[in-house]
């Protein structure tokens, strides 16, 4: 199978500080993989570069076998919307908007009619274990609900690649666990791929292989295969 | 011992035969390792001499299998005295995983490449226990999966924070006085 996103040799430093120094890693299509290690390993500037938020100094990214980290900024926000999904550790919800309308953001984003986009994204809420609380105001929900919530919208447009960093950093152990059920259950029936950050082996153990950064570095070679 | 209580804990729900003791223990404790025959009734005749555990009654023929065992009040008062007092907490003092740092420190060896080598084949086995926890028929079997994912995890932990000590460690390990040099 053909990976759906690499990177090689990566490179990034913000100031004097590197943060990557040489990462490669390759994700195939459908693929689970958690990036783990230290803080301050790079872990998560893997995940930013690969995601197109951040522009590495060296080094290529590849996504569906197109470069896209020399893209323009406007190209690179276009693909994030259209082909990515994202979970960060904190929901980073809209805390003043119902959680269906957290959920049906990407869908509005891309110019999706408003009553479709909410129907889509009402249709997400029994998954999510939150039926009947579609109206619940984001900054109402718990930190569990909030997660799930998060997973629909990571979700709910059909992504190639979902990007999750440290997905259940805030969350307690049956919280975690729920969501990381969800993000794998549903990453897996869509046959996105999912590139997660986590220092929790616990987490970890639900990808099918863990990738371990250190200094920068993919540290055992086990990223680009 | 746990298998002795285990049985007192069953005989209370009911009386039993030894065969569908070690059914029922199977099917309750027995996922990791069925218990033997053998071991049911040496348990039972031992429970029987303490006075825990009676015959309630003997079937007509032959072989070990013919007595139903039944708790006795003084069971009960056991089974309870048991279940209130809680387990001395027994971290493993010295893991292999231990001796194996330090040797290889001793020795000159990697420490840091075995760490590596045990964190690969420690995240092998949680991902198997989770899959297992995650296909998991009963709740039972699920905690089960994750009474060994939470201490695998606990040996994780330890392996993350033993790699950024090996400097201090190697320098210790190195600085100790050989008696016989």
């Amino acid at each position: 199978m053909s990976p759906i996103l690499t990177g090689e040799n990566l490179h990034r430093s913000f100031g004097p500080t590197p943060a990557l120094r040489g990462a490669s890693i390759a994700i195939d299509e459908g693929e689970i993989v958690a990036v783990m290690g230290p803080s301050g390993s790079g872990k998560s500037t893997l995940l930013h570069c690969l995601a197109g938020i951040l522009v590495p100094d060296e080094g290529q990214v590849h996504f569906a076998g197109e470069r896209i980290d020399n893209l323009p900024d406007r190209d690179r926000v276009e693909l994030r919307r259209s082909d990515f999904g994202f979970v960060f550790q904190f929901g980073q919800l809209v805390p003043e908007l119902p959680a269906v309308e957290n959920i049906a953001l990407p869908l509005l984003l891309a110019g999706r009619r408003r009553r479709h986009a909410l129907a889509a994204a009402a249709a997400w809420l029994p998954r999510l274990g939150l039926d009947g609380l579609g109206d619940r105001m984001a900054g109402e929900l718990s930190g569990g609900q909030s997660q799930r919530v998060a997973v629909g919208r990571a979700l709910v447009a059909g992504p190639k690649v979902v990007f999750a960093d440290e997905p259940t950093g805030s969350l307690d152990s049956v919280a975690a666990d729920e969501v990381m059920d969800l993000l794998v259950d549903a990453a897996r029936r869509q046959g996105a791929s999912v590139l997660m950050v986590t220092h929790e082996a616990r987490a970890a153990a639900y990808a099918d292989r863990t990738v371990l950064v250190r200094d920068g570095v993919d540290a055992l070679g086990a990223g680009a295969r | 011992m746990a298998v002795s209580h285990a049985l007192l804990g069953l005989l209370e729900e009911s009386s039993r035969h030894g065969y569908d003791l070690k059914r029922s223990y199977d099917r309750r404790f027995g996922e990791v390792k069925p218990i033997r025959f053998g071991q049911i009734y040496r348990t039972l005749s031992q429970l029987e001499r303490d006075g825990l555990v009676e015959v309630a009654g003997v079937e007509a023929g032959s072989g070990p299998d013919r007595k139903r065992y039944a708790i006795t009040p003084e069971g009960v008062t056991d089974l309870d005295t048991w279940l209130h007092e809680p387990e001395e907490p027994r971290p493993h003092r010295q893991s292999v995983l231990f001796t194996k740092v330090v040797v290889a420190l001793l020795s000159g060896r990697s420490a840091a490449r075995f760490l590596d080598m045990q964190r690969g084949v420690h995240m092998d086995a949680m991902r198997t226990l989770t899959a297992a926890r995650r296909g998991a028929a009963t709740t039972q079997d699920a905690l089960l999966a994750d009474y060994q994912l939470f201490h695998l995890e606990a040996d994780l932990r330890w392996i993350d924070h033993t790699e950024t000590r090996l400097g201090a460690l190697a320098e210790e390990v190195r600085d100790e006085p050989d008696p016989h040099g």
